[in-house]
């Protein structure tokens, strides 16, 4: 009995009849990606095309909504925001996360406390950080007013809000890219430094010449991730300034998602999306070519 | 010739470095060191003109108080159903599909492999709109079914599920499949034995990312008993009214699962995130 189960277990066991149980392994998975992913990425492309609530659709409108995109200005004044936030924190998590991780590596003794204060932020929820941010940057009762001196409501100050948002941002989440930096150095060789400090090289010489050359793919991994990362930013400026003052904070994914639910507008939320979604793209691609053309320059 | 100005600047390099380790490991304790120092003195001391680093009464109140007020522990309650399901879901889906991909042969399978990891690249933001028109017609709005379903489909999980499985020799698992064992028999007794590291990695980074995931909740979410933890502290100006010993008390509540996952498996947490961001 068993040898004979076991025998067309076998059978089954063969490439060709292996569809079988191939799809019922990934039916589960299937299910969830078509519904939570396939089926609303179409759906927010045929939205896009059409004029609707956030109930109903009520019929197509062909690139209409395109068409007031492009002359909205609160759109672009949105996407301004949201470029003025990646500028503000992309290079500054970068190159902290970089300073951090050679911090850690260097200090072997005190790398398990130094790596987890750098990461423990990343690891909290947001409004955790929103919450504190908010209490040290009161005006008049806040640790940073009372170390600064003065009484400047940063968060309620149009040239100064946003630069708050992204300096919380920074402390938030630079633990990210500390890891991926410091996975980038433990794989460089140590043989490579022994000889060139034997050459006399040191300090600068040997980050300019072994560790920065050598961590030049995980530095293009970190810029684009948190490129984009940056470019989704919404919870942060939507828990800390609701876009004000002035809109100075509302980026593209808080006027996307005004529109859709507090304008209940649903088509122009969708072309708003495809817009985002193009832009996230397109600067990504733009980066990756940016970063390979500098290494072939260099190289 | 070299090796003792050599050896010179190298010590001038450490002192440097030293002096930024420190700095930077103050700047990035201080605010949690703040939001601790605030949380323990009462009330009054938030608002005081006097200004001290340190409590002058030290006092549990505001936790107390946080904690009596209601929601908190209502919401923490939801984070961790959420989390959990939503960890334990994935975990079982991913790696069955993962399995499927690395081991089976079948037809379309390059495409459908190309086709899931097309999530990679668009940003879930992008699909606000229709998920939430869509939950809203299932009647889903304000149920835990969904706030968790949305978030079980992580094509990073089934990517480094797959790469871990491509690297198993197939020995493994001829010799199981010789003894007549079905593939969902094989992927449990052969194959997640020898993935415990790589599956306990990808599952803690996961539970992390449900219990701060902000912005689904955020959408899906309109009742205050509904709501998880990240939510629910962006309402606590309504809940405890501006009273910041209390609020800091929350936060600190609120952080407290996940900085203790963090702190408990330190070495897992950075494995899953590393292995999540392509990098091993």
């Amino acid at each position: 009995m068993q040898r004979a189960e076991s025998s067309i277990a076998a059978a089954t066991g063969s490439p060709r009849r292996e569809g079988l149980p191939a799809l019922l392994l990934l039916a589960p998975f299937l299910a969830a990606f078509i519904l939570f992913f396939l089926v609303p990425a179409f759906e927010t492309f045929w939205l896009s095309l059409t004029e609707s609530s956030l109930t109903r659709t009520n019929g197509f409108v062909g690139l209409a909504n395109y068409a007031t995109l492009v002359q909205d200005p609160s759109f672009w004044d949105a996407l301004g925001n949201t470029f003025y936030f990646a500028l503000l924190t992309v290079i500054p998590l970068t190159a902290i996360g970089l300073l951090m991780a050679m911090l850690v590596n260097h200090f072997v003794r005190a790398q398990g406390w130094l790596q987890g204060v750098f990461f423990l932020p990343f690891v909290l929820p947001i409004s955790v950080m929103t919450l504190i941010a908010d209490w040290m940057l009161q005006p008049s009762s806040g640790v940073i007013n009372h170390i600064l001196g003065g009484q400047r409501p940063w968060l309620a100050d149009p040239s100064w809000a946003l630069p708050a948002v992204a300096i919380g941002t920074v402390w938030w989440t630079v633990g990210f890219n500390m890891l991926l930096f410091l996975a980038g150095l433990r794989n460089i060789p140590a043989e490579q430094y022994e000889a060139a400090a034997l050459d006399g090289a040191s300090g600068w010489t040997l980050f300019r010449h072994i560790t920065w050359p050598a961590l030049r793919p995980v530095t293009t991994t970190a810029l684009i991730l948190q490129l984009i990362a940056s470019l989704k930013v919404f919870g942060q400026t939507y828990i800390l300034t609701s876009g004000g003052p002035f809109n100075t904070t509302r980026v593209t994914l808080h006027y996307m998602y005004e529109t859709a639910f507090t304008q209940s507008d649903a088509g122009y939320a969708a072309a708003i999306a495809m817009a985002f979604v193009a832009v996230v793209i397109l600067l990504s691609l733009l980066q990756v070519w940016l970063v390979r053309y500098l290494a072939r320059r260099d190289a | 010739m070299n090796m003792s100005s050599a050896h010179k600047s190298n010590l001038g390099w450490s002192a440097v470095g030293a002096v930024c380790a420190i700095v930077l490991a103050l700047l990035w304790a201080a605010p949690l060191l703040w939001a601790l120092s605030t949380a323990l003195r009462p009330e009054l001391e938030t608002v005081s003109a006097d200004f001290h680093w340190l409590p002058q009464a030290w006092t549990l109140d505001a936790f107390r108080k946080t904690l009596a007020a209601g929601n908190l522990l209502r919401w923490l309650f939801n984070s961790a159903l959420v989390a959990l399901s939503v960890t334990v879901v994935t975990m079982a889906i991913s790696l069955m599909a993962a399995y499927a991909f690395s081991q089976l042969r079948f037809r379309g399978k390059g495409i459908l492999f190309a086709l899931a990891m097309l999530a990679f690249l668009l940003p879930f933001e992008a699909l606000l709109v229709p998920l939430f028109r869509t939950m809203n017609q299932l009647g889903m709005i304000n149920s835990y079914a969904g706030i968790v379903l949305p978030q079980v489909v992580s094509p990073v999980v089934i990517y480094v599920f797959k790469q871990f499985f491509d690297e198993i020799p197939a020995d493994f698992r001829e010799a199981a499949v010789m003894d007549g064992a079905g593939p969902l028999r094989v992927l449990w007794s052969v194959y997640l034995p020898i993935s415990g590291n790589i599956v306990w990695a990808m599952a803690i980074v996961t539970f992390i990312a449900a219990w701060n995931n902000f912005l689904w909740p955020f959408i899906i979410v309109t009742s205050t008993d509904m709501m998880t933890i990240p939510l629910g502290l962006t309402q606590t100006y309504d809940a405890f009214g501006v009273r910041y010993a209390q609020l800091m008390a929350a936060a600190l509540l609120g952080a407290f699962p996940v900085a203790l996952a963090y702190i408990l498996f330190q070495k897992k947490v950075t494995q899953g995130f590393l292995a999540a961001s392509g990098l091993k």
